[in-house]
């Protein structure tokens, strides 16, 4: 072979191998959106923040596999990943709340420094690998499989259905299978609550007499001129009930709404035949706290 | 360019998501870690389809995406039944596979 055809040959496979100026231009404004979701996802505080810049990154990459001729998976990628996915994960980020933000104690001692270096050594093994050995790598585009038989998603679904089919049956056990353990794990059914007692047993309870009284303490004495905590409530009779006196506050002495007591007992001082009899007067006794 | 590009790029991807894995202290976003570890692997896959002119890649990403699915909806029932006990999702605190 002369260096002509060589030259020429290398120029064929050159220009075979290589891939559109759009797909090019497209990959250098992508690539570094890509990096840059999955810099931020590492280096967020927040989760939540963590998790948007992840759908970042999955969305470049739904649009990296539209132009590398896989136009089903690209949608997929979109549907599911930044659909789907990530949607639950900021459902489960939201239950959890704020408690989700990360700590930065740190408890191994020299834990992150290792991790990078080690992170920076995979990343350079694989770049080294990648450039070594793929680097006059030709590739055969995928615009045969892509363009017969009725194109990317009906060539992918004959070969599911044929070479792929049981694979394919294990993944539909497979998703039973975590469907159910979902199910089985996130449920917190009445055997949770065993020991909390609804209000119906506990009005039972109470007129069975495990409970100290039936009804509940009485509340504080409303009177025209205070309705304060410290006002002690009024039995029929007109004295104090024990129960409304408040541990904490000290009640309004009864002298104080008196005339209150006299009004609403009926036993209120009248000018009248009886004027100078006793009746009445033996309301008088100062009550503050029992 | 050439489609090796893709592979430099998915390799930096997956890098960052194993470091992630190992210095993120939250279980939700070490699982976002896997995920993006995951996506990286699907380019791969997805590159090398198109460089051997065969659509086997592509079933095996879409396999992997299936794999995906469930581990994440598995996974964070697991990481929600923890946090319920805990109340935490931070993996330091589950050191004990009770109470």
């Amino acid at each position: 072979m002369t260096h002509e055809a060589l030259l020429f040959v290398q120029a064929a496979s050159d220009t075979a191998n290589r891939v559109g100026a759009g797909e090019t231009i497209i990959f250098w404004i992508l690539g570094p959106i890509a990096l840059a979701g999955a810099l931020g996802m590492l280096f967020a505080r927040n989760a939540v923040h963590s998790a948007l810049w992840l759908v970042l990154t999955m969305f470049s990459l739904g649009v990296f596999y539209m132009i590398e001729q896989a136009p089903f998976l690209g949608f997929v990628q979109i549907i599911v990943y930044t659909g789907a996915i990530m949607m639950l994960f900021l459902f489960v980020l939201m239950m959890v709340g704020k408690e989700s933000s990360d700590s930065v104690v740190e408890v191994l001692r020299g834990q992150r420094l290792w991790a990078g270096i080690l992170g920076v050594g995979v990343a350079g093994l694989f770049i080294g690998i990648v450039a070594q050995s793929l680097d006059d790598v030709t590739s055969a585009n995928l615009n045969g499989p892509n363009s017969t038989n009725g194109g990317n998603v009906a060539n992918i679904g004959r070969s599911l259905f044929t070479d792929f089919l049981f694979p394919f049956e294990l993944t539909s056990a497979l998703l039973i299978t975590a469907a159910i353990g979902a199910i089985v794990l996130a449920y917190t059914g009445k055997a949770d609550k065993s020991g909390r007692k609804t209000q119906r047993d506990l009005v039972a309870m109470r007129f069975r007499g495990e409970y100290s009284r039936p009804s509940p303490l009485p509340g504080p004495g409303v009177f025209a001129t205070a309705n304060s905590v410290a006002t002690p409530a009024l039995l029929p009779d007109g004295s104090v009930a024990p129960e409304s006196l408040s541990d904490l506050i000290d009640s309004v002495p009864v002298t104080d709404f008196a005339h209150d007591l006299e009004v609403s007992s009926g036993t209120e001082h009248h000018a009248g035949a009886h004027a100078l009899t006793e009746s009445g007067s033996d309301s008088d006794e100062e009550v503050t706290r029992s | 360019m050439t489609p090796t590009y893709y592979l430099l790029l998915s390799a930096l991807l997956f890098s960052i998501g194993a470091i992630g894995v190992l210095v993120r202290r939250n279980a939700i976003v070490v699982f976002m870690c896997i995920e993006l570890m995951l996506n990286a692997v699907n380019l791969t896959l997805v590159t090398f389809a198109r460089i051997n002119g065969s659509l086997s890649g592509q079933i095996m990403a879409f396999f992997v995406m299936v794999v995906a699915a469930a581990e994440v909806v598995v996974g964070l029932a697991i990481i929600m039944s923890i946090f319920r006990t805990r109340r935490s999702t931070s993996v330091d605190d589950a050191n004990l596979l009770k109470y």
